[in-house]
């Protein structure tokens, strides 16, 4: 028994158990958090419109997500005659798949030795790699293309015009995120996302009294902006949605899907949602440091962090009413892009002179 | 041992492109192919290039192809005059087309039969140099002036593509 | 890795770029064979410059990719142009030209 634990703990067993262990909670915490989600999305807009609810399935409508799954799961799948079926079955893998990679390089909480499992600490995140930002970058325009594998290959009016409109927005708004994340990586003076989240410990101090904590939020309000809206849109999310409007387009480009392939669409969105909001979390509102819980506890902080703007997220969503699609894309490059560009500037200009 | 998954990645992908009917296939296999190439970039150590070539090739010109494709609703090539022909029967252009690829991948093999030094271990003698503060260094010093005159490029070329695409006012 | 492995396949990716060029009925096609081309070029700049230990092999390689977005761009534009000129995107319907 002893021996056991003895190779258990041991290099290089004990970086795969690590490894392991981050993998588990990295993949089984964003399939939770699609289901409460799916949850959440529900409740949030009932209070919102003052009005129960899920409430009948579990106790207080709790298991509402696993029925909505066990309908999903037990739904026929169809496939129209003339689509082509082989690009019919992976566009939705295409957009689960760059959903739950855009996570790989995002860590969610301080470098952990896992008690005493590892000798030295690790980041928990899948792959550090130094240039963590960009990979974010690339697998979120890897997303485009299920999308608009998805409207051709329904071979449906209204499939091909979700696809194209929703690519187009997806496309646009990328240039704005992209040059919000350049600003940060400016600011930072690393690409690793671990290093940013890092730069971001510690207080803004007045008169020697802690005043603000040190989040590149507050030097960083126009950039954050530009990157809620962007990032906001390249979900096809909340006021941005014109692509999956019910009123206007039946569902977009995700018409002809039913049941599980449906629910990877669904299911990338959320996790989408999600990723977006770790990204800004970590960029914007200093990740897993926040006073009050020991350091090695930040998963915790970058937990509500992150809630929180899911919960925006879905405030949005219930309260704002719908962009139409040139008001749409007008805003994408006529206002944010000039914007981002103005703050990369200014971002510019003040780490040189001002040394920020 | 991945040298060789990524290399044989990008060469099915390019095979894969040049030999399907229908254009979105090809596109897509070409997108694969990209990844493979990602891949050797980052064997060469070149991490911040492979991403770039993810976002800008992968993730932008394969979307504005993807885009064309689908909006001039692209026909299949011309099946009957593929099936129906035997290789060698084929249209004189394809022959000739054939014959000259073939040839220059022989010209390939001839040069680099003749070149030396092919065993020598790629970054065996020299470490090194991947950091974004080096390529963006010499980028922006040495290489001034091409980075101004691509930026002219990239416009000229955005209002070219425009002006030729747009709708005519009939 | 030798480097020899490197050239031998940067020069097979570019032969099949150019039978793609040379073979291709569509016009589509024949650009995205085109950017196989200078892929395969991408990749050997990238080699030899690992193998001198300089970091100009990424930097040439940066305007190689740029060139063929702009040039990828500007090609679609006519393709587009020519398609609703002539509804084929076959090369040998625009043989107007030929005597």
């Amino acid at each position: 028994m002893g021996g056991l634990i003895q190779t258990l703990t041991s290099p290089p067993v004990n970086w795969y158990i690590a490894y392991g262990i981050i993998v588990a909670i990295v993949f089984g915490g964003l399939q939770g958090m699609a289901a409460v989600m799916v949850y959440a999305e529900r409740k949030v807009a009932a209070f919102m419109q003052q009005r129960y609810g899920p409430y009948l399935v579990g106790p207080k409508g709790l298991f509402q997500p696993v029925a909505d799954i066990l309908k999903l799961f037990f739904k026929e799948e169809l496939r129209p005659k003339a689509a082509d079926a082989f690009l019919f079955s992976l566009a939705p893998i295409i957009s689960v798949a760059a959903a739950y990679l855009a996570f790989a390089p995002i860590p969610f909480g301080p470098p952990s030795t896992f008690f005493g499992l590892l000798d030295e600490p690790i980041p928990l995140m899948i792959a550090d790699v130094n240039v963590a930002v960009l990979v974010i970058f690339a697998v979120a325009s890897m997303g485009v293309y299920g999308i608009v594998l998805a409207g051709w290959a329904s071979n449906s009016k209204y499939s091909l015009l979700g696809g194209l409109r929703s690519s187009a927005q997806m496309i646009s708004y990328e240039l704005a995120y992209g040059i919000a994340l350049a600003t940060l990586v400016l600011m930072a003076n690393s690409m690793s996302l671990h290093e940013i989240v890092d730069a971001q410990q510690g207080y803004w101090h007045l008169f020697g009294v802690p005043v603000a904590p040190r989040w590149y939020i507050f030097p960083q309000l126009i950039g954050f902006a530009v990157f809620a809206c962007a990032g906001v849109a390249e979900t096809n999310r909340a006021p941005f949605d014109f692509p999956e409007a019910e009123q206007e387009l039946v569902a977009g480009y995700h018409t002809e899907y039913s049941s599980m392939r449906f629910a990877m669409f669904f299911m990338a969105e959320y996790i989408n949602m999600v990723t977006v909001s770790a990204v800004a979390t970590n960029l914007y509102l200093g990740g897993w440091h926040g006073p009050l819980i020991p350091e090695s506890f930040g998963v915790l902080w970058f937990l509500i962090k992150l809630g929180f703007l899911l919960f925006v997220y879905l405030w949005l969503r219930w309260t704002l009413p719908r962009f139409r699609y040139d008001q749409l894309m007008a805003f994408g490059w006529k206002v944010l892009l000039p914007l981002a560009t103005l703050n990369l500037i200014a971002t510019a200009a003040g780490v040189l002179y001002f040394g920020l | 041992m991945l040298f060789y998954i990524f290399a044989a990645v990008t060469v099915i992908g390019s095979l894969i492109v040049v030999s399907q009917r229908n254009p979105v296939y090809s596109l897509i296999s070409l997108v694969g192919a990209f990844f493979g190439l990602c891949g050797l970039y980052v064997l060469l150590e070149a991490p911040f290039l492979a991403v770039v070539q993810i976002i800008v090739y992968a993730g932008a010109i394969m979307v504005l192809f993807l885009f064309v494709v689908m909006v001039l609703n692209v026909p299949r090539e011309d099946a009957a005059e593929w099936d129906r022909a035997h290789p060698l029967y084929r249209p004189m252009a394809v022959r000739v087309g054939g014959a000259l690829a073939v040839l220059l991948a022989l010209e390939f093999a001839w040069a680099l039969s003749r070149t030396a030094g092919l065993s020598a271990g790629v970054g065996d003698e020299k470490p090194a140099v991947s950091s974004v503060a080096e390529l963006g260094r010499v980028l922006f010093t040495d290489y001034m002036f091409a980075f101004e005159v691509t930026s002219i490029l990239i416009i000229a070329a955005m209002v070219g593509a425009v002006v030729i695409a747009r709708k005519r006012e009939e | 890795m030798p480097i020899g492995h490197y050239l031998v396949l940067s020069g097979l990716l570019f032969s099949i770029g150019a039978a793609g060029v040379f073979l291709r009925r569509n016009l589509i096609t024949l650009l995205m064979s085109v950017e196989i081309m200078l892929n395969a070029v991408n990749l050997t700049f990238v080699a030899f410059g690992r193998q001198i230990g300089e970091v100009d092999g990424q930097i040439i390689t940066f305007f190689v990719m740029t060139v063929a977005a702009a040039e990828a761009a500007v090609g679609l534009a006519l393709v587009i142009g020519l398609f609703r000129h002539r509804e084929s995107l076959n090369p040998e319907a625009f043989t107007t030209l030929k005597w």
